[in-house]
């Protein structure tokens, strides 16, 4: 089917006729919500998607998403998505997990992923707990909490996503918040035009066994305080009067006052497309130091690097003009062959 | 060579068959030796079988045991089915590999050794007292002593190398030696140099000279008293090529692609002794192969899954450790009703086990090793050429049944070598697939009444739009369901359409006598000994027929009453008695195992003095 006109679709169109089965008042309804209102406005033909999660609460998303859809195993959504990248790199390939699924069982398979490049968009929920099985610890849970496995407190240093993601490569990472559905909308949209490995670390309530996993961040009156946004481009501003910044100061950063003759001038200004990793690597560490903000946004978008499916097609098509088509009676017939006579 | 020699006339023997080894340190370059010699006498169109043993180690101590590789092969001018219980000829570069190697020789076998590698130190490093030469324990033997390291830098002296490259081509000093022993000609050897080492043309000189230095040292030298001639083997008219069992398997999936019209994809993670299937078809990109050596054994699997969902053939291979790991993905496979090939070349276990030994003691894995109710088709592939049969075989069964399919190798078959009659294109049977396109009233589990296949709505297609996956599903919807009746009536489905399967294979049909006093039930790798064992005592009167089984699960249905007209079953099987298991428990028959796991291959005569235990 060849169409001139983009199809035109409405949230409603890539929502599903499944009941939805997560605890009411969880994070991931709204999070659901923005990806179908997001997708409507992509342009995208609806079969051109496919959904491809792990296991946990945030994997049930492909049932809830009116496209193709693959609910695989704990972990291994990456690896099934690479497979279907490969075999069809025309498709838009998302991954739905969690904490739990991308930072735990499945670490090897999102590390991999990223440093391959391969063009897929990982969404990946934070909660700070493992929900489906009722409330253990994650890899991201904060070091001390007292959980169900955990009593006493954990003894585990947690994982932060963002760190982890540009470690390995990553072209594309960003973090957004399930609350706020504009930030996080945009957020999406930037993801889906990135062209390689996208990873974007959604920081969702677990209003049952987490409830308030974030909330120094989304309550009203803290927000401004404790959360920068990173906008490209824009100096680093926050604070509930827009009258904190953050600072280069030799090769780190420093949370300042503005007044007293310091200025926006003086301020980092954000750029995505820094060619260093080490500057989204000190961005994102900004969470783990008592005084600073936790940043959301775009911290890294780095198109330079080629998706690793499209290297693959590539090799193959150079391949094929240098030796033709490959012949399966010559291909049978390779080495030295004879013939018995009758 | 202006220097004529007067050389006397030596006997030339016609003899019907032999068997050569050569052996030596794992960096001596036996494995390579073997296969020139192999593909020359293949060439020459003789019937053959072989045996590359090597050690796990990469390069164990130099002169050690441990570190002992060897190359076996038999070839004959009628029907070879084994790589001969004994040898006639032995190869051996130094005293380790003549210590492990010399109880297979025969009596007045033919020995050649580097005399060059007896030194004390030579013999310390093997544990040796005495120097087996000077001490007559080989004087039951031929031997020829022979400085093979020596000669071949006397050959080699104007090419200017260093001694360790010289000393590298000793081997194909030995193999010209060889050539001429059995009366074979250089010239396809020769070609494989100047094709491998195409642009080294000194290696190529070294090599070529080193070899034609060993023929010309028999020809010259009265040492050998006696060549031999091992007249072309007659086989069924076609044309041939040789061919080991990996890339049998990699050539039949390529073939398999073509016929299904569907692109082709290998997820893999290396491990021995399955890699080369890996390296093969990675070189077949001008197929449109798309290979993905994954970051480990489950995303291996799990892409190979991923890419039959978007619609390729997708295969994944490996070995008995790989296996464990994958055996969640397989049953999402089964869920979620998907073709897929799990290739698994069987070694010894359990555990890493021996990596480079052969096994067939994953069938029970194959079969049951998986959590809850997760019936597979299992198939297994019975010589070196026949994986390109089975893996033909297997995809047909995936694609038209819509399900994951096990195919069972070891590495005995994976490494090992026959001439094999190259099929035509043409004549291969067509896989017809089908993907689903039409979404009026669609449904991802309505299934085909017939083979209960659900239809394949690959990713794209507009209207199709479904969720997938390893949660419970209602029939026909597959939207998720708790239902218990749902849950019942699903897992019968799936065991059903494995069962159905069996109305698309061949009936059992024993070799060997239709009923009688012996039956064999074997499956996999053990088909060569058999069926040499078979012959051998059916020449003697007994009354023995032989079922070697492709496809285990399911079983040929007519596999009972083919049982029913033996008085004795045997089952010989490189493991603890797994196919025993199997039929004892579905045929409630009194299989008498015969279990042999020595991470080798039985030889003929073990199986006939079983057979003769049984039945007198």
């Amino acid at each position: 089917m060849t169409t001139a006109t983009l199809p035109v679709y409405t949230r409603k169109d890539f929502q599903t006729d499944q009941d939805i089965r997560w605890c009411p008042g969880c994070g991931d309804y709204a999070i659901l919500s923005a990806v179908q209102a997001v997708f409507a406005d992509l342009g995208i033909p609806r079969e051109k998607f496919v959904i491809v999660s792990g296991i946990g609460c945030s994997s049930r998303f492909p049932y809830y998403m009116n496209t193709y859809g693959f609910h695989t195993i704990h972990g291994r959504a990456p690896a099934v998505a690479t497979g279907i990248k490969i075999a069809r790199p025309d498709l838009e390939v998302w991954i739905a997990t969690g904490d739990g699924d991308s930072l735990s069982i499945g670490g090897n398979h999102t590390i991999h992923m990223l440093r391959r490049n391969v063009g897929l968009k990982v969404l990946m929920f934070n909660n700070r707990i493992y929900g489906l099985t009722k409330g253990q610890y994650s890899p991201t849970s904060e070091i001390g909490k007292k959980t169900k496995s955990t009593p006493f407190g954990t003894t585990d240093r947690p994982f932060n996503p963002i760190s982890l993601a540009i470690g390995s490569e990553a072209t594309f990472v960003a973090r957004s918040v399930d609350v706020f559905q504009s930030h996080l909308k945009d957020t999406l949209k930037k993801t889906a035009a990135h062209k390689g490995a996208a990873y974007v670390e959604i920081l969702q309530n677990c209003n049952i066994f987490n409830d308030g996993a974030w909330e120094d961040l989304t309550e009203k009156d803290a927000r401004s305080d404790n959360i920068v946004q990173l906008d490209h481009g824009k100096p680093l501003i926050y604070g509930k009067n827009r009258d904190k910044g953050i600072r280069m100061n030799g090769f780190d950063l420093e949370v300042v006052q503005l007044g007293n003759g310091v200025t926006e001038k003086d301020l980092l200004v954000h750029d995505e497309k820094h060619p260093r990793a080490a500057y989204a690597f000190l961005l994102a560490h900004m969470e783990q130091r008592p005084g600073f903000p936790t940043p959301i946004g775009v911290l890294r978008d780095w198109n330079d690097v080629p998706r690793y499916e499209d290297l693959i097609t590539d090799q193959i098509r150079e391949v094929q003009a240098k030796r033709g088509k490959g012949d399966l009676a010559k291909l049978l017939r390779t080495g030295d062959t004879w013939e018995v006579r009758t | 060579m202006s220097t004529t020699i007067d050389v006397p006339k030596r006997k030339r023997e016609i003899i019907d068959q032999a068997v050569i080894r050569f052996c030596g340190d794992s960096g001596d370059g036996m494995q390579i030796t073997g296969s020139q010699f192999t593909n020359t006498v293949a060439f020459y169109g003789n019937d053959l079988a072989t045996f590359p043993d090597y050690p796990a180690e990469i390069r164990a101590p130099a002169g050690t045991l441990p570190g002992v590789s060897g190359f076996q092969v038999h070839f004959s001018s009628s029907d070879v089915y084994t790589p001969g219980d004994s040898v006639d000829a032995l190869v051996a570069m130094n005293p380790a590999a003549l210590t492990v190697n010399l109880p297979d020789l025969k009596k007045n076998g033919i020995l050649i050794v580097n005399l060059d590698n007896f030194k004390e130190t030579d013999l310390r490093k093997a544990q040796i007292k005495v120097n087996p030469l000077e001490d007559h324990s080989l004087d039951g033997y031929r031997l020829f002593a022979v400085e093979l390291t020596r000669l071949t830098r006397v050959a080699l002296k104007e090419l200017g190398l260093d001694a360790k490259s010289m000393d590298r081509c000793k081997n194909f000093f030995a193999l010209g030696m060889c050539y001429w022993l059995y009366n074979r000609p250089m010239d396809s050897t020769t070609r494989w140099l100047e094709d491998k080492f195409k642009k080294h043309p000194q290696l190529v000189q070294a090599n070529k000279l080193a070899m034609q230095a060993g023929y010309s040292y028999c020809e010259a030298t009265e040492a050998f008293q006696v060549s031999y001639e091992i007249p072309p083997a007659k086989l069924a008219p076609g044309m041939y090529r040789n061919i080991s069992g990996n890339t049998a398997l990699a050539m039949g999936f390529v073939a398999a692609s073509q016929k299904a019209g569907i692109p082709l994809f290998l997820g893999s993670y290396p491990i021995t002794p399955a890699s080369d299937i890996l390296h093969e078809l990675s070189m077949y990109k001008d197929f449109g192969v798309m290979t993905f050596q994954a970051e480990d054994e489950i995303a291996a699997v799990t892409s190979a899954i991923g890419a039959a969902y978007a619609g390729s053939l997708g295969i994944t291979s490996t070995s008995g450790p790989g296996m464990a790991l994958k055996t969640e993905a397989i049953g999402l496979a089964i869920a979620v009703e998907l073709p897929l090939v799990i290739c698994d070349i069987q070694r010894g276990g359990p555990s890493t086990g021996l990596p480079t030994k052969t096994e067939q003691a994953d069938l029970l894995q194959a079969m049951y090793g998986r959590n809850s109710e997760a019936p597979i088709p299992v198939i297994a592939a019975s010589s070196p050429g026949d994986c390109f049969w089975v893996a033909l075989e297997a995809s047909r069964i995936a694609l038209k049944y819509m399900v994951p399919v096990i195919l069972l190798s070891d590495g005995y078959l994976a490494n090992g070598a026959e001439p094999w009659r190259i099929p035509n294109v043409e004549d291969l049977p067509e896989i017809p697939v089908l993907f689903e396109t039409n979404p009026d009233d669609f449904h991802p589990y309505r299934r085909n009444p017939e083979t209960l296949a659900r239809p394949w709505a690959i990713p794209g297609t507009p209207g199709l739009e479904h969720r997938l996956g390893g949660l419970e599903k209602q029939d026909v919807t597959g939207n998720i369901s708790y239902d218990p009746i749902n849950h019942e009536h699903m897992v019968r489905t799936r065991a059903a359409k494995v069962e159905a399967i069996a109305q698309d294979i061949p009936d059992a049909l024993p070799e060997g006598d239709a009923s009688g006093d012996l039956l064999i039930v074997a499956w996999g790798s053990t088909h060569g000994p058999i069926t040499a064992a078979l012959h051998t005592q059916r020449g003697k009167g007994r009354r023995i027929g032989h079922v070697h089984l492709r496809h285990l699960n399911p079983l040929p249905r007519n596999l009972s009453e083919v049982i029913k007209r033996y008085k004795k079953v045997l089952v010989p099987e490189m493991n603890m008695g797994q196919l025993s298991m199997m039929l004892r428990a579905k045929y409630l028959v009194d299989a008498i195992g015969y279990n042999k796991i020595q991470g080798k291959p039985f030889k003929q005569s073990e199986i006939e003095d079983k057979i003769q235990e049984i039945i007198g």
